[in-house]
């Protein structure tokens, strides 16, 4: 998501970069260009005025501050990425646990946001941390809600509340309240009440919410919202505000590449944070919200962060410190370790959601979509159709044995050639690198989830910075009494 | 008030719109998710539009903006397909049994498949449906391949002479290339047994700029015959669709306007244009 908008401000920042000197129009110009790219990743309008603002009043505060010859057009860049940053939550925050089990979490949405998926999300995330919830099914409306969640919970193995049928049979109050006594009865330590969509406008309907609301006393109430929505987040934002009330947000399909700017608009409008995203169809696809690297997304600077986490993940234990080891002491990264790291990679995900998150992502959208999912695979065929011997030493590859390993992997000589030469070239790059070089183009720590490079040493994100500045879009909202 | 309510006292007797109205009646604009590139376009025009009428300047614009195409469904002798698509959540099942309410109102008879074998429970869910208004819903075994259910439940429509089979599938990202080659597959192994007469795209009315790149990525994909813009009971004015209908020339054909079966009519251009301006 947020492609388009990065590729802008990567334009919009190329042109201020190519100039020596940044004048007082120069910023007058860039900020033109951010106010039209927000508008099209759907932020509403008051959002953008508001944003805007700030990041021209101290891009010009900063200009007569800068000494010639620093980086002015970084320094600029860095007011954009600490505001977004800022609006977007400046910095994650973590669900709050009742004093006495159980915690009780209500979500709330429009119809359609994804919140029986989500519940069953929630819940695995939870429970893999040592928590022991029961999912809520109060979605009494929609047809076959109830016995979605029932399939979802099962999936997670996590027990579903659902004395009811649904389909409009039963009452969703009575049942979120009994969840309660049944949870607390049988010590569960946490409560996720999964409720019916409804419209921000529909009163009747809102009641109902209020009413589950009062009848299990939540510690969080989520607002589970499409990343895809546009200019209705607003009204709709604040009729749940309003309404029922909610304590953080939840952003859901965010594997689309809607550019989201609903994110920022909440996040401004209602001061609430953003807390958790939903990623896909799948329960893992799920995690925390960071506010800093959905504005380094936002910039076009990529997303190094969740990128390197996720290389941590797979390449973890045993496997990386061999190879790190192996590394440092100078022995030879061979085709053995390649296929181990290939196997690794594939546990990551697909590629191409890995490349999407790559600096710069925005600009090479199409190579990315058309990333052959498959070349992995092959690449891995021809690798395990060597034998020991020829993986540890490529120089025994003779004519024969290529045609007999094209032949084992079902591929063509040419393929395997290809391989042997690439691979030949990364070990030569690699012993360069162990001899004090660094690989042009790639910011530190980068090379982790790069095929045929050792790990680097792990390192881990700094959190943002929670500053607190008067001139916030978010608490000037708030003080304006743009969503009470 | 509507916007124009608020506006109109100010607009008319004068030559012009002051500057001021200009900027309201662009934030309104905006709000409704026609996205800026249509918005600065609409602007630009109404201002060169003579009179005093900027309501009427900006719907002359908007009418003009209206895909030419026929919003009927098609119609022919024999069976007609129609397959339901869009991504997560617009509101696919749900129209599927408005739309099998509609035709089934006029006498027409209709069979459902469900084709989402990926989401959980959504089989029963359309079935649900199905036994709700009393039409019959063709499912296979759990897990089955989303083409093979759509094949045989074209066969069985055949067999049965039925007028309509109305094809219900899993929400997909439109960026996710493999669900939409799969579809592009349902559509092909459903043409073996007798042709699609249209294959229509669920937009949800809260939907921003992205439901722009939807359509034009689902039309790649299969070909995509009309919209069907749902929850325009919300307060979301659905903006996004008129955007579609004048960018890749395809018509709203419906609208849906609730939960029910029945919330769901044939789109009329003048009552949307007055709830983009309300
Ligand atoms: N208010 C309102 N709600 C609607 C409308 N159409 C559908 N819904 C609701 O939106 C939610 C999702 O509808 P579904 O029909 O399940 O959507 P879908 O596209 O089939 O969803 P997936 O198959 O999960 O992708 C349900 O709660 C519906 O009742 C509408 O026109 N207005
Ligand atoms: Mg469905």
């Amino acid at each position: 998501m947020f492609d388009s908008l990065s590729s802008k401000f990567a334009g919009a920042f190329g042109a201020l970069r190519a100039r020596g000197k940044i004048s007082e129009k120069d910023i007058e110009l860039t900020t033109v260009e951010i106010h039209q790219a927000l508008l099209e990743a759907d932020v509403a309008l008051e959002v953008v005025e508001s944003f805007t603002a700030q990041v021209q009043s101290k891009s010009l505060e900063l200009l007569s501050t800068l000494q010639a010859g620093t980086n002015q057009a970084q320094a600029i860049f860095d007011v954009v990425n600490q505001e977004l940053t800022e609006i977007l939550g400046g910095g994650a925050r973590r669900i709050r646990f009742a004093k006495k089990p159980p915690t009780v979490i209500m979500l709330a949405g429009l119809q359609g946001a994804g919140k029986t998926t989500l519940a069953a999300k929630l819940a695995k995330f939870y429970k893999d941390q040592g928590e022991t919830p029961i999912l809520v099914a109060s979605d009494l409306q929609r047809p076959n809600a109830v016995n979605q969640l029932q399939v979802v919970g099962a999936s997670v193995g996590v027990p579903v509340f659902a004395p009811e049928p649904g389909n409009g049979v039963g009452n969703p109050v009575t049942v979120a309240r009994d969840a309660i006594a049944f949870a607390t009865s049988k010590l569960h330590s946490m409560v996720i009440v999964d409720t019916a969509g409804r419209l921000g406008v529909d009163q009747e309907l809102m009641s109902e919410a209020i009413a589950i609301r009062d009848a299990v006393s939540p510690d969080e109430i989520l607002f589970v919202v499409d990343a895809m929505i546009g200019q209705d987040a607003v009204r709709t934002a604040q009729a749940f505000q309003n309404g029922v009330g909610f304590d953080g947000v939840v952003l859901t399909k965010l594997d689309g590449d809607a550019r989201g700017g609903a994110a920022l608009s909440i996040a401004a409008l209602t001061g609430r944070p953003i807390m958790f995203a939903s990623t896909g169809e799948k329960i893992s696809d799920f995690d925390i919200f960071y506010p800093e690297r959905m504005a380094s997304r936002i910039l076009g600077m990529g997303d190094v962060a969740t990128l390197a986490e996720q290389a941590k993940k797979a390449f973890a234990g045993d496997s990386a410190k061999k190879l790190e080891d192996k590394f440092l002491s100078g022995e030879d990264f061979t085709l053995d370790d390649f296929l181990e790291q290939l196997e690794a990679m594939s546990k990551m995900g697909s590629m191409g959601k890995l490349l999407g998150m790559l600096p710069g992502a925005g600009a090479m959208k199409k190579q990315i979509e058309n990333f052959d999912e498959s070349e992995i695979t092959r690449t891995k065929s021809i690798v395990q159709s060597m034998t020991p011997k020829e993986r540890r030493d490529l120089k025994v590859l003779n004519g024969s044995r290529r045609a007999r390993i094209a032949l084992g992997a079902g591929r063509k000589v040419s393929d395997v050639n290809a391989l042997v030469d690439k691979f030949t070239a990364a070990q030569k790059m690699m012993k360069q690198m162990r001899n004090g070089g660094s690989m042009p183009g790639m910011p530190a720590g980068m090379h982790a989830g790069m095929p045929g490079l050792p790990p680097a040493p792990s390192k881990t994100v700094p959190p943002a910075k929670k500053k607190s500045k008067s001139g916030n879009p978010a608490k000037r909202a708030l003080e304006n009494g743009t969503i009470s | 008030m509507g916007l124009f309510n608020r506006l109109v006292a100010k607009v008319r007797g004068t030559s012009t719109a002051s500057a001021l109205d200009w900027s309201e009646i662009e934030t309104e604009l905006l709000s409704s998710d026609l996205g800026p590139s249509l918005v600065t376009e609409l602007l630009a025009a109404a201002k060169k539009m003579r009179g005093d009428d900027a309501e009427g300047a900006i719907k002359e614009i908007l009418r003009s903006k209206f895909s030419d195409k026929s919003r009927a469904l098609s119609e022919g002798d024999g069976l007609q397909i129609i397959v339901i698509v869009g991504v997560n959540g617009t509101g696919k099942t749900t129209s599927v049994a408005k739309l099998a309410t509609h035709l089934d109102s006029q006498g027409k008879s209709v069979l459902l498949a469900a084709a989402d074998t990926f989401r959980a429970a959504a089989v029963d869910q359309l079935r649900t449906w199905g036994e709700r208004i009393g039409i019959e819903t063709i499912s296979g075994k759990e897990g089955a391949e989303p083409a093979s259910v759509a094949f045989d439940s074209a066969k069985r429509a055949l067999e049965v002479g039925a007028n309509f089979l109305l094809i219900d599938t899993a929400g997909r990202l439109h960026n996710k290339s493999a669900l939409m080659d799969e579809l592009g597959k349902l559509k092909r192994v459903v043409e073996k047994v007798a042709p699609i007469s249209e294959v229509l795209l669920v937009i949800d009315a809260t939907t921003g700029q992205n439901g722009l790149t939807q359509a034009k990525v689902f039309s790649e994909a299969v070909d995509i015959t009309g919209l069907i813009l749902t929850k325009l009971d919300g307060s979301a004015r659905g903006g996004v669709a008129l955007a579609i209908e004048s960018t890749l020339d395809l018509p709203i054909k419906f609208i849906g306007t609730g939960e029910g079966a029945t919330d769901f009519t044939p789109f009329d251009p003048e009552k949307y244009l007055a709830g983009l301006l309300a």
